[in-house]
């Protein structure tokens, strides 16, 4: 078995003491399920001298909804509690099917919401252990100075792959953190850097509290389609998340697609609210328009060889989960996944 | 006079006819009995080697090259010897005996010397209080490499000779070639009806049992070695390591514990095993080393990337002229058991199919990567999922049904293969008739609306070989058993069960034979100081080979027994019967003993109780250079119908149904049996759809985890449906023969021609993943419009 490299284990009990404990140690790390950051450590891609676990903070757990209907999920969250949770199926049903679809039931269980957000992004390059990426001679987004994906490539490329992000992005989600600084609250939309070595736009001593999810219109369907080589346990090759909003006459008031794990950060296809809007799910126009925005998903994504798989194939795949999922969360189903 | 008649006297309940279904009277024999460590791996109690801790316990941990093909120039280890808590360090010069499990071909060092083959070739080792210190001095190690071209591509090894991955070889880079033909080939094929000639490719894959390769060794005062190693070769393990380490066998002992899964890649003896008790000679102290899952596929052994090329001629009805095979194999960096895996590839094919001519000429190549050996149905998954294809392409060209082909040409029972192996039972038409039925292939095939289909193939396997890797005449298996005067039988023997179940065979044999409760039986094994020896759990020879020993030595023990209680009821040995733990006299059943008092009488009568016994083949296979590797006491036939479809726009195949139909001879216990078929089609379809053992461009191991590796969940896998087909074989135990490897290899082809019913392609190079699915279903659609063409012109 790999060892984990040896740290000290902190363990909090609430936000405002897990804040301080990371401020205190400037290579500190937080651990919420730990099914992200202890794979990686083992592979020592972190090697953080100190842990904050903030599996006893209770104020980071659970799904509750405010006062004006939006909804707020702790960053503590299961992602298995999040699949499984009423509030959060009915009004954020990509979201559910999303975190459905996480790895297998066991990471699901232990593996958070807050966690999946803030996953490290992945690469066939960069996910290895030691001697493996020693033997390779490293690469830019740990110890290195090269990108394998693309020979003589300036930018790491590795993936984001986790599942969460894409619908929290047609959801409009926002992300609320807690450091020394006090609080913030950032658009999910406004988070991302096109950059694999850290995609993200957070500080080391940043603490994510909770997710927070607008309530959606009465005709709000969701759904996400996700390709991976097996029926459970593999990151995505590919998700795509689906928003369709519909008017009270059923036709399509707006919609939204976000793709992810084909570059370092998720991407929301443009152009496509114009093509569906207006469309009636069910009539051949609205098929129609659905082929158009596959296309047109198409034509926007060129994944790279950066996580295992073909990334023609990937790119191949692009339209037929674009109009799956789409049509999935026209009839108010999904996910969309092979078993 | 066969093998079976060599034992002693005969069974109480008479003579079977070859053939004859009756289950007789078994009370044991042929029902569904617990695993005798069912238990104990249920619960968690069984001990694996990794469970072993002894006192004073140090850890190992091996320094791997990360380089594919190197000179080592220097190696420095002072500072890893320096380090607190490390005991001891060693490279490639404190074991410079090169070893190999084929006698022929010994070309591997427990650790590097002079020159690193793939990356993750060992080439130190170090001995510390815990595994963080181990691994901390590794890094401190300082190796100097001068590097060599390295090769990726087998077809390079076969005409670049230098750099020469193993040096000092007339052949360069090629580890062994066979060519071997059988009648007239060209003329066979000139005069046939029909001929296709074809190129198939085969990946490599690896077994990933779930137990990781471990070892533990202890050297006592008095010079005594002990290593538990997850081996399931104990005696080949004994031999490799009297060998490298220079010490006279009696004074090692080898143990083989609980083992977790195999599947052929623990048949090898391995680096750790020397490097332990090296280890542990050097410090006194008991070392552990256990790899990590990395290293596992580092080590490897798995199924050899095969390019295979075949041509195969038939009559107008049908029937094979013909068969012609050129196959090159990657063998990866060292030999193993490439020298069989060459042969194996063009011996084991022929049959259960009348071949009237064959050739075959396969070359089996070294390449910079981790070397391949034995996987479940070691040398002859590859060729039979070419051959099993290319008889399809057969009955196409020919508008037979593909199930008709295959009957049209199998070859009979009691008969000669083409290359001269002893065919004995063979229950393949009706393993036919079974899937043919139980898939509703007549009703079904054709109307299964679009994007699916079935598809057929058949096989054969060894039952073990006649071929032991070591040349001697001595038993191929022994068994020993000891009577105790509570009534408890133990069984000792050499045999290695790897979760196969073997161990529990044993009891059900002593059980049936002595008429004692399965609870009254132990069964020890795969100890060297205490058991017989057994060649190992591989070839799928356990059950055939072991089987008949534990007969052997139970109908000698009988005899004893039934002799004392003759005495004293002053009656026939023929009435005497030992049934369920009770010795009755079948003319007067108010006379009655129970066992253990008849193992009293016999103790008094004769002497301490126990008997031996043994198995070993009858002069087998073809009179020409290699004519015993693939010679078998039986074999095995398998056939398959696999339900797929294809998802015509993502590429992705779904396996529905899985019907497999296997002759085993007779089923000792059924419900074993149909793990090992549900578990082989499993593997198969895993190799067919999901898993991939390769390097990539700089020749590292494109992703050695669980994670990367894909093995099919449960969501992946199908439903099984296992057929037993029993034909009782004459020379089997009660009739068996193997169940282990067999009924993988139909799999893969069937799968193949299930595809191409269902959308109309064919696939020929594995693995079958959806980008290859979606890029001939393209293929297909552009030149669809081309061929109608053709076919007005």
């Amino acid at each position: 078995m790999l060892r984990l490299p040896k740290f000290e284990l902190c363990t909090p009990t609430t936000v405002a003491e897990a804040v301080a404990l990371l401020a205190e140690s400037p290579d500190a790390m937080i651990v919420a399920g730990g099914t992200d950051l202890v794979p990686n450590m083992k592979h020592e891609l972190f090697t953080p001298s100190r842990v904050v676990s903030l599996a006893q903070v209770r104020e980071l757990r659970g799904i509750c909804r405010n006062a004006d209907g939006s909804l707020a999920i702790g960053a503590m969250t299961s992602l298995a509690e999040v699949a499984a949770s009423e509030l959060v199926r009915a009004q954020a049903p990509a979201l559910a099917q999303a975190c459905s679809l996480v790895a297998g039931p066991q990471l699901r269980t232990m593996g958070t919401l807050g966690g999946n957000v803030l996953l490290d992004t992945r690469c066939q390059w960069y996910n290895q252990t030691y001697f493996w990426r020693e033997a390779l001679g490293f690469c830019m987004k740990k110890d290195g100075e090269v990108c394998h994906v693309v020979k003589g490539g300036k930018n790491c490329v590795a993936a984001a792959s986790n599942d969460s992000a894409p619908p929290l992005m047609t959801l409009g989600a926002t992300l609320e953190f807690a450091s020394p600084r006090g609080r913030r609250a950032i658009a999910i939309d406004d988070f991302w850097v096109a950059d694999g070595i850290f995609n993200k736009k957070v500080e080391r001593d940043e603490v994510l509290v909770s997710i927070q999810v607008p309530k959606a219109p009465a005709g709000h369907r969701g759904a996400y389609g996700k390709l991976r080589d097996r029926g459970s346990i593999d990151f995505p090759l590919l998700g795509v998340a689906v928003r369709l909003d519909l008017d009270a006459q059923g036709a399509v008031e707006h919609a939204d697609v976000v793709v992810t794990a084909l570059a370092a950060q998720p991407k929301r296809i443009t152009k496509l609210d114009a093509i569906l809007r207006g469309q009636r799910p069910g009539t051949p126009e609205f098929e129609a328009a659905v082929a158009e925005a596959a296309a047109l998903a198409h034509k926007q994504c060129k994944p790279l060889p950066n996580i295992p798989g073909d990334a023609d194939y990937r790119r191949d795949m692009v339209p037929v989960y674009v109009k799956r999922t789409l049509l999935a969360a026209s009839r108010g189903e999904g996910p969309v996944h092979h078993v | 006079m066969s093998a079976r008649d060599l034992h002693g006297p005969g069974a109480p309940w008479g003579p079977h006819e070859p053939g004859s279904k009756a289950n007789v009277d078994f009370k044991v024999v042929g029902r569904a009995h617990a695993k005798v460590d069912g238990l104990a791996k249920a619960t968690g109690a069984a001990v694996y080697a990794d469970d072993i801790v002894l006192p004073g316990m140090l850890h190992a941990k091996t320094l791997r090259s990360p380089h594919a093909h190197a000179k080592i120039r220097r190696i420095d280890v002072s500072k890893a010897r320096a380090l607190k808590g490390v005991h001891a360090v060693i490279t490639g010069d404190a074991m410079p005996m090169k070893y190999g499990v084929i006698p022929w071909t010994p070309d591997e060092n427990a650790l590097a010397v002079d020159k690193v083959r793939f990356i993750g070739d060992p080439v130190a080792a170090v001995a510390a209080i815990d595994e963080d210190t181990a691994n901390a001095a590794l890094k401190l190690i300082e190796v100097e490499y001068e590097l060599l071209h390295a090769f990726f591509d087998p077809h390079e090894s076969l005409v670049r000779a230098e750099p020469a991955i193993h040096e000092g070889r007339k052949e360069g880079n090629i580890s062994k070639s066979v060519q071997l033909e059988f009648g007239a080939v060209e003329t066979a094929l000139a005069g046939a009806d029909v001929v296709v000639e074809d190129d198939y490719f085969f990946h490599g894959s690896t077994h990933a049992p779930i137990e990781p390769h471990c070892a533990v060794a202890t050297y006592s005062p008095e010079g005594v070695l002990t290593l538990w190693s997850a081996t399931q070769i104990t005696h080949y393990v004994h031999r490799a390591l009297a060998r490298v380490l220079e010490l006279p066998a009696h004074r090692i002992r080898v143990i083989q514990p609980c083992l977790g899964g195999a599947f052929g890649g623990k048949s090898d003896p391995f680096s750790l095993e020397f490097c332990v008790a090296k280890l542990a000679m050097l410090t006194g102290r008991a070392v552990k080393m256990l790899w990590t899952r990395e290293e596992v596929f580092y080590a490897h052994r798995g199924r050899h990337p095969m390019y295979l090329h075949y041509r195969s001629g038939a009559t107008k009805d049908g029937k094979l002229t013909g068969v012609d095979a050129k196959i090159l194999i990657d063998g990866g960096s060292y030999s193993s058991f490439g020298l069989v895996t060459t042969y194996y590839s063009g011996q084991l094919l022929t049959g259960p199919y009348h071949f009237p001519t064959y050739r075959f000429d396969s070359t089996r190549v070294f390449t910079n990567k981790p070397p391949c050996g034995p996987k479940r149905g070691h040398g002859s998954v590859q060729p039979r999922f070419a051959f099993e294809v290319q008889l399809d392409q057969l009955a196409e060209k020919l508008a037979l049904d593909p199930i008709e082909i295959r009957r049209r040409n199998f070859q009979g029972d009691f008969t000669r293969t083409v290359n001269g192996q002893r065919v004995t039972s063979n229950g393949f038409l009706q393993c036919l008739d079974e899937v043919e039925r139980a898939s509703g292939w007549k009703a079904r095939r054709g109307k299964l609306g679009p994007g699916r289909g079935l598809g057929v193939a058949g096989s054969m396997y060894i039952s073990g070989t006649n071929y032991p890797v070591y040349p001697n005449d001595m038993p191929q298996a022994g068994v020993q058993l000891k009577v105790d005067r509570s009534g408890l039988v133990t069984v000792f023997t050499g045999g290695n069960d790897i979760g196969q179940g073997s161990n529990s065979m044993c009891a059900y044999i002593v059980a049936e034979e002595l008429g004692i409760p399965l609870e009254r039986i132990r069964v020890v094994a795969a100890d060297t100081d205490l058991c017989p020896v057994d060649l190992g759990a591989y070839s799928s020879r356990v059950t055939f080979m072991v089987g008949n020993a534990t007969i052997d030595a139970c109908r000698k023990l009988r005899e004893k027994l039934v002799a004392a209680v003759a005495e004293k009821w002053q009656c026939a040995p023929s009435r005497v019967r030992l049934i369920e733990g009770l010795v009755i006299d079948l003319d007067d059943t108010s006379r009655s003993l129970t066992s253990v008092e008849a193992f009293h009488l016999a103790e008094t009568k004769f002497d301490t109780l126990g008997s031996t016994g043994s198995y070993n083949t009858p002069k087998l296979g073809g009179d020409y250079r290699g004519g015993t590797i693939g010679a078998s006491p039986a074999y095995s036939f398998t056939a398959h119908v696999v339900d797929a479809s294809v998802d015509t726009e993502t590429g992705r195949i779904t396996v529905h149904d899985v019907w497999i139909a296997h002759d085993c001879g007779r089923a000792l216990n059924p419900m074993i049996v149909a793990g090992q078929m549900e578990g082989s089609a499993y593997m198969g379809l895993a190799e067919a759809l999901y898993e991939e053992h390769d390097v990539n461009r700089f020749g590292l191991h494109r992703g050695p985890s669980l994670l990367d590796y894909r093995l099919p969940t449960s969501l992946d896998t199908p439903e099984f449906r296992a057929l037993i087909v029993e034909s009782i074989d004459p020379e089997g135990p009660y009739g068996a023969k193997e169940a282990g490897e067999g009924p993988l290899h139909p799999c893969l082809p069937a799968l193949s021609n299930a595809i191409y019913d269902a959308v109309g392609i064919r696939l020929k190079h594995l693995p079958f993943t959806p980008a290859k699915v979606l890029a001939a279903l393209r293929a297909k659609q552009e030149s669809a419009p081309l061929a109608a063409q053709g076919g007005k012109r």
